[in-house]
């Protein structure tokens, strides 16, 4: 009797699991301790997606401090949008502006990457395609019909989608891709490009990110040496109860 | 150093003829004779006091940042995690200590259900922490509206509209206590105040009574004997140790590795993969834009699913409000003699596995959309939690064969009367398949007893053991 409710038992999170699909993610594979990759995404993210996006609790001097840059490096070569280096990353552009524009908001990005996790970032930034059908002629695979155009496209050129009914008749496969402009990236290296704008936002996601793995293997030390103390300490007081 | 000792004595002797300092501290702690055997699972309360303190204490500095505007909220909660020195620590803490709460006071509530802890003379005590528990679970719904993201809108949306259910009084009622017609600034507003400083009131003041009233009657321990029978010539329990200094130094022990499991999330996956922090939480609130999939936190999500497996929205709430309150009737639902589950029945054992699976079940099932199978899985796994207060009511005695049939048909006609009223074609599979779980286990509880002698007890000892 207690076989056969434990084999029902097993069966059901296989019952609840079996149903589901989503699109398919590549792995970011981002590297946060790799200061260069995270300068270069700044770079990519001041250039590319300041333009409409805002990053509104983002502070130049702290991503400079943070990324390994001076202020006054981030302040001649990535602070467009702004006097001080103490501000936050704030765009122009209203929200009736992007109404308008884009049909939506433009979500600001400080925190995107959490809300969205970097791999989606990672496969929406390079699943983009050509698509009559859309304002600026082109698609998302990652957020299909998304408002926002291929601002990237000078660099990875523009590419169509070869297997869309593949995809529409099983939910979950990856796309697959041609080339129709060249772009002046590689296919590899806008791959990589796109790692680093990740890493970037990840970064920016939570900057202490940076800093507290090391934080924490340096608190479990402190409670190690502690329980090293306080189980010693527990079994002298008990030694005479049991 | 004579001379400083005998200034302190003086000074506590000062004290004590106005305070009663010292006979509060050996009434509490010094003789205050706790039962010799404790095992792991008493590391719990201790445990609970320690994140209470942590709450309370991260959450005096986080409202110094902290903004209850509906403009201001999310944008002040980044600030404390980016702009605030150690902010993001301090956060962290609060946020993981809101879900170790629960994990410790869930586990904590198991051992009382384990070893007989709620029987008497403890009906009190009890209660008491059931009432902590509702209490506590106020304190983290309101809490969890604070930081003013998509899945606290849209959470305390869901939740306050359950109250418009209620007949006639309802759509007032939850208007009243949103302040408004959605959730809006007004409720972030009155929320924050009932968070930082009104459940907190109540829930210190429930603390003190749930200790009071345990240190009257005496702590309970793994055998279930009460150590108050056997006394010395100085009316001290033979079975008795001074809860200080020897539960003060093992719950040192108990403290510092439930912070390493704790720091290890705080620092290494503070999000504990979405459940802790969800993703869609660090989307700002949008009243505009309801989210795919709203799931509750995963502490509550036991309760969202029964409230999900009753069609009728009014049920449904009773469903899960009964969820919580029927742990209250407890003392009185399980008449066993016998308190400890290591001298209780094979079967009783059986039947309290079933209960944690099919609370972590009913868990599951809450985070996931409610697609057919798994609503039925849903209302079945509903169905056994609540029968299971029955089960312990029914295993109080041996039950002779009428009413152990009677039990079994019953269960089963009442069960089977609301599948007929809700059965389709397209789902009397499903129905059918489902219908199993429920009467498998009626079969074993009911039945078994009459068949096997899965519901031997065995004999309580005299005194604790090791």
């Amino acid at each position: 009797m207690k076989k056969t409710l434990l084999a029902i038992l097993m069966v059901l999170p296989t019952l609840a699991f079996s149903a589901g699909g989503g699109v398919h993610l590549e792995k970011a594979d981002y590297d946060l301790h790799n200061k260069e990759s995270l300068q270069r995404g700044a770079r990519l993210f001041v250039n590319y997606c300041l333009s409409c996006h805002s990053a509104a609790y983002q502070r130049y001097n702290r991503m400079a401090e943070d990324i390994g840059l001076t202020e006054a490096q981030v302040k001649s070569n990535l602070m467009f949008a702004a006097e001080k280096s103490g501000e936050t990353m704030t765009v122009a552009m209203q929200t009736e502006d992007a109404k308008v524009y884009f049909g939506t908001k433009v979500p600001d990005l400080s925190v995107i990457a959490r809300a969205r996790g970097a791999d989606w970032l990672y496969t929406y930034l390079t699943t983009f395609h050509t698509d009559d059908s859309r304002p600026f002629g082109v698609n998302n695979t990652t957020f299909k019909d998304v408002g926002m155009p291929h601002v990237l496209w000078e660099l990875e050129g523009m590419k169509k989608l070869v297997n869309a009914d593949e995809m529409q008749a099983h939910p979950g496969t990856a796309p697959k891709f041609e080339a129709v402009t060249k772009g002046k990236m590689s296919a590899a290296e806008y791959d990589n490009a796109m790692r680093d704008l990740t890493g970037f936002m990840v970064y920016m996601g939570e900057p202490a990110k940076l800093i507290r793995y090391e934080l924490g293997i340096y608190v479990l030390l402190f409670l190690a040496l502690l329980f090293l103390v306080a189980y010693p300490m527990k079994k002298e007081f008990w030694k005479d109860i049991h | 150093m004579d001379m400083v000792m005998n200034a302190l004595k003086g000074l506590l002797g000062w004290v004590d003829d106005r305070f009663p300092a010292t006979k509060m501290w050996e009434e509490h702690l010094s003789k205050y004779y706790a039962p010799k055997n404790f095992n792991f699972w008493y590391f719990f309360g201790s445990l609970a006091l320690l994140v209470l303190v942590i709450q309370i204490v991260t959450g005096i500095f986080l409202t110094m940042n902290y903004k209850p505007d509906a403009n201001l909220a999310f944008a002040s909660v980044e600030y404390i995690m980016r702009d605030v020195n150690w902010g993001w620590v301090i956060r962290y803490m609060h946020s993981t200590g809101a879900s170790a709460f629960f994990v410790v006071v869930y586990l904590h509530m198991f051992r009382g259900l384990m070893y007989g802890s709620f029987k008497k003379p403890r009906e009190l005590v009890w209660i008491f922490g059931i009432l902590i528990f509702l209490a506590l679970m106020a304190e983290a719904f309101m809490g969890y509206l604070l930081p003013w993201g998509q899945m606290s809108y849209w959470g305390a949306q869901v939740i306050v509209n359950l109250f418009g259910a209620i007949p006639f009084v309802g759509e007032e009622l939850s208007i009243w206590i949103r302040g408004d017609y959605v959730i809006s600034d007004a409720t972030l507003n009155r929320f924050f105040a009932f968070h930082v400083i009104a459940v907190p009131l109540v829930l210190l003041g429930l603390i003190v009574a749930h200790i009071i009233a345990l240190h009257e009657v005496g702590s309970n321990n793994p055998d279930g004997v009460e150590i108050k029978k056997n006394k010395n010539a100085e009316g001290i329990p033979l079975d008795g140790i001074p809860f200080h200094p020897y539960y003060t130094v093992k719950d040192i022990v108990g403290v510092v590795v439930f912070l390493m499991f704790f720091t290890a999330i705080m620092f290494f996956g503070p999000e504990m993969g979405g459940y802790f922090l969800e993703h869609a939480n660090f989307i700002p609130a949008d009243p505009f834009k309801t989210p795919e999939h709203i799931a509750p936190v995963w502490y509550f999500t036991p309760f969202y699913t029964m409230l999900r497996a009753v069609p009728d929205p009014f049920l449904g709430v009773v469903a899960m409000g009964g969820g919580v309150v029927i742990l209250a009737f407890l003392p009185w639902l399980d008449q066993n003699p016998i308190k400890s589950i290591r001298y209780r029945s094979l079967l009783h054992k059986i039947n309290l596995m079933f209960f944690v699976v099919v609370f972590f079940y009913l868990g599951y099932l809450g985070v996931k959309a409610p697609e057919p199978v798994l609503s039925e899985m849903g209302l079945r796994f509903s169905e056994v939690y609540f029968v299971f207060f029955y089960v312990l009511w029914f295993h109080s005695k041996t039950r002779d064969a009428k009413v152990s049939y009677l039990s079994f048909i019953g269960w089963m006609v009442l069960f089977g009367l609301n599948d007929l009223s809700r059965v389709t074609e397209d789902t009397t599979q499903l129905v059918l398949i489902g219908s199993l779980i429920p009467a498998i286990y009626l079969a074993v509880m009911f039945l078994a007893p009459l068949y096997t002698n899965l519901n031997a007890e065995k004999a309580v000892p005299e005194r604790v053991t090791g």
